[in-house]
């Protein structure tokens, strides 16, 4: 069989974007989506918008300037690792709302509690799932070939070129020949024997909170096949979920955001970071990663009658207790340390009575060794709650590096011949620590495209 | 299920959801659950009468079947509706017509043959079978006060049943919602009706009968909306020219009863073909199989009294006319006897849902713009 022109490994956003971009250019695409089809489009699924720049004074939500967009990113990730892959993606990221408008997107406004990002991202109707169906079946319209349960195992490189993909399918193992590639194969933090390698065993008690299929298996290929390695391995970006959240999967559905308004004591009944230091947002993400470090990776966040409403309803009920030390019985926490860590707080915090959730309302405690800068009421309105807390891993961030065409870069700085990256797989270029929400879709929608079209003209 | 199990699992399925909110951009559900945390009995209630049963939401879901969260809120909705709408109708040995196929079709079968057998024993096979013409010829197989007078009883029966299910939802939706309804809410309520608004989801339309969005269903919908309210307005029309303008029927083909009769009877006709055709391609995951043959119940009734009104004036100057004008008289008093107890209701108790609706999001603005 005639080889494809180009193949493409990989089933989320960035996927298709490289998918639909090329068949603008070439004709015969091939997308090997892993997962079932019921799971198709990997993180995406659990996505809900885009940041954009844009640039046009006309419009009702105003200007978001390159130069503010990369301010935001440089204050939350710090500076990128590729400072021109960053301005690209930036640059680039004006021209996706009608470029995906074009390949079916339908926009709503932003979800209610969101609107300080009304300015910066956009929303796709019904969020990431929705719009991974729209992208496949604009991709079936535009003839682009899709296989399901494809998981590519190997790629046969030949002096820096790719020749053919490794298949195993329903079929059993097969050669697909193309004439180039690109891997859009999302991250590792599915991986959990990987990820022991930099946690131990820690890492067994960690949540994925996506797609169980990110499990780096094209990251080990590329590099075994020594392409460059970029970004801090034992780098991941987690946030503090629900304990009884599934395994893998649970999206934003298990994220707590209860912090703020208790205290979030370890599995000592010990305290150990300041709840309230900002708006929480900013801080959504350093939690999952502090739960990590504590014992059996475990906390309980502690919140009483008069907060319980300020927070959106957890899918789990909350432990309940009329009072402290039955909580601290329902938790198995230490009960003596439980309670000392409470009264030393409400001593702290005795007679705050403003709370103001929506601002820092400076409201802390005073003389406590461990403070909480904001948002500091006694616990003393009983029933109490409890919700349990484990790190849930977003992504990773360690990937391969990527030249300025999408090219996956070898370790000696030169570029494959006819190997690209998109995505999750090279957003280490840019990020290397923290997240700025909804930048891993125009990462992806980018450098997707970008890859499409290269890998497209490459072909011919 | 029984109701209360099946409040729960929506409660359990909807409390995923709050905590989502992807879906909020689809329809009224969403934002009308963002209002709540602790969903009672009549907020579920509410919801699921709001819920138009679109499925965009069902398809954007990464929490649907086979995630261990299961979720499929049109299909638990659409029971929770079908439970009320039963339990809801007077006399409840009726309203199992709902999900008992034999109640249904006794109901139906019963009238028309009640109708069939009176008017035989009455008028008898000689008059039936003969040809009449001209003004009145309707009458002389069916004596005018003969045919009015059953009418405006079951008329008003089923609008007496339909009126009592619409205080049981407003009395069992007491608790979940205060309804301050002004002049505001019901006009926003009258425009979402009148354009089958929501049958546009997020704009995109229904994700019908399968996974990618399309307006037909708006349209099949519309053709049968409008289709009966002008086969109303024929009736209606029809009454003016016999009392005020003293002129008795058949009306000529060009006359306003007939023409608005005609449209309305083909619109019907064609929005109830394709709903049906839509229904049977349905993607069974969604889709409640009982609430499916509430639709097909009432769909055929209504899609049979429009195409036997149509045979009557195709063929009112033969002496077919007789037994065709029985058969759809039959069929017009088994549709208004069955219209309570079937998916007739939905229009009466999706219309105060919109009306809540309305009325809470305009509470919600005066307080947000107040704070």
């Amino acid at each position: 069989m005639d080889p494809y022109d180009v193949i493409i490994i990989g089933g989320g956003n960035a996927a298709l974007c490289a998918a639909l971009a090329a068949r603008r250019r070439a004709g015969r695409i091939l997308v090997l989506e892993r997962s079932p089809f019921h799971m198709r489009g990997g993180n995406t699924r659990h996505t809900r918008n885009i940041r954009c720049a844009q640039v046009s004074k006309n419009s009702a939500l105003g200007e978001y300037s390159e130069s503010e967009f990369l301010d935001d990113l440089v204050s939350v990730t710090g500076k990128p690792a590729n400072m021109k892959l960053a301005n690209y993606a930036i640059r680039e990221s004006q021209n996706l709302p009608p470029w995906m408008h074009c390949h079916g997107v339908a926009w709503q406004a932003p979800l209610a509690g969101t609107l300080h990002l009304g300015r910066t991202n956009k929303w796709f109707l019904g969020g990431g799932k929705a719009l991974i169906n729209t992208y496949y079946d604009t991709a079936a319209r535009m003839g682009i070939e899709v296989r399901y349960d494809a998981s590519v195992e190997d790629l046969v490189l030949e002096n820096g070129r790719f020749r053919a993909v490794v298949l195993r399918g329903k079929e059993g193992e097969e050669f697909i020949a193309g004439k180039a590639v690109v891997v859009a194969a999302g991250g590792f933090e599915a991986n959990l024997e990987w990820l022991k390698r930099y946690w131990g065993d820690a890492a067994d008690n960690f949540c994925v909170r996506g797609t169980p299929y990110n499990d780096g298996k094209l990251l080990a290929v590329l590099l075994k096949n020594n392409a460059q390695a970029i970004g801090d391995p034992k780098a991941l970006h987690a946030v503090a979920i629900d304990a009884r959240s599934p395994k893998f999967d649970g999206g934003i559905v298990t994220r707590l955001d209860a912090i703020p308004f208790g205290i979030v004591v370890n599995r000592l009944g010990c305290r150990f970071y300041d709840e309230g230091e900002n708006i929480w947002p900013k801080r959504y993400a350093i939690w999952g990663r502090l739960i990590a470090e504590q014992p059996g990776q475990l906390a309980y966040c502690i919140v009483d009658s008069k907060t319980i409403g300020s927070f959106i309803p957890p899918i789990y009920k909350p432990y309940e207790s009329n009072c402290l030390a039955g909580l601290a019985c329902q938790l198995n926490l230490d009960q003596e340390s439980f309670l000392k860590t409470v009264n030393d707080y409400n001593l702290a915090t005795l007679g705050n009575t403003t709370f103001r959730p929506e601002c820092l309302d400076g409201v802390g405690t005073r003389a406590l060794t461990l403070p909480k800068s904001n948002w500091a009421l006694p616990l003393n309105r009983p029933p109490f709650f409890a919700l349990p807390l484990r790190p849930g891993i977003t992504f990773t961030y360690m990937g391969v590096t990527v030249d300025e065409t999408a090219k996956v870069v070898d370790c000696n700085g030169r570029s494959f011949v006819n190997v690209y990256a998109a995505g999750e797989i090279m957003a280490g270029n840019i990020l290397s620590k923290g997240y700025l929400a909804g930048f891993g879709l125009t990462i992806g929608s980018v450098f997707g495209k970008l890859a499409g079209e290269e890998a497209s003209t490459h072909a011919h | 299920m029984h109701i209360n199990e099946l409040i729960e699992e929506a409660g359990r399925q909807l409390t995923i959801c709050n905590a989502c909110r992807y879906c909020e951009g689809y329809c009224p559900v969403f934002p009308a659950l963002e209002m709540r945390r602790e969903l009672t009995k009549g907020d579920v209630i509410y919801m699921a009468h709001l819920c138009h049963d679109c499925r965009a939401c069902y398809y954007a879901c990464m929490y649907s079947s086979p995630h261990e969260f299961e979720l499929n809120v049109p299909k638990i909705l659409s029971e929770v509706r079908l439970e009320s709408y039963k339990g809801w109708s007077w006399p409840l040995l009726f309203g199992r017509s709902f999900t008992d196929r034999r109640v249904a079709a006794s109901m139906v079968t019963g009238t028309i043959a009640l109708v069939a057998i009176l008017s035989f024993i009455w008028i008898g096979p000689a008059t039936i079978f003969s040809r009449h013409v001209g003004p009145g010829s309707f009458y002389r197989v069916i004596p005018f006060f003969a045919m009015l007078v059953p009418a405006l009883v079951l008329v008003l029966y089923s609008a007496i049943v339909s009126l009592q299910g619409g205080a049981r939802f407003w009395r069992e939706t007491r608790d979940a919602v205060k309804k301050t309804t002004g002049v505001t809410s019901l006009a926003l309520m009258i425009k979402d009706v009148v354009s089958l608004r929501w049958l546009r989801g997020g704009g995109p339309g229904c994700y019908y009968p399968k996974a990618t969005p399309s307006q037909l269903r708006r349209v099949y919908h519309s053709f049968v909306f409008y289709g009966f309210l002008a086969t109303v307005v024929s009736t209606s029309l029809a009454a003016v020219y016999q009392d005020l303008l003293h002129r008795l029927p058949p009306y000529s083909i060009n006359s306003a009863p007939v023409i608005f009769g005609t449209v309305g009877g083909l619109a019907i006709i064609a929005g109830v073909c394709g709903l049906v055709a839509m229904k049977l391609k349905s993607d069974p995951d969604p889709s409640l199989s009982a609430m499916m043959s509430a639709d097909y119940k009432f769909l055929i009734i209504l899609g049979l009294t429009s195409f036997s009104g149509m045979l009557v004036l195709a063929l009112r100057n033969t002496s077919a006319m007789g037994l065709l004008l029985i058969i759809h008289l039959g069929l017009v008093a088994a549709f208004f006897l069955t219209a309570p107890y079937g998916k007739f209701v939905h229009s009466i108790y999706r219309s105060l849902a919109l009306l809540v609706h309305h009325a809470e999001q305009a509470r919600a603005r005066t307080r947000s713009e107040g704070a």
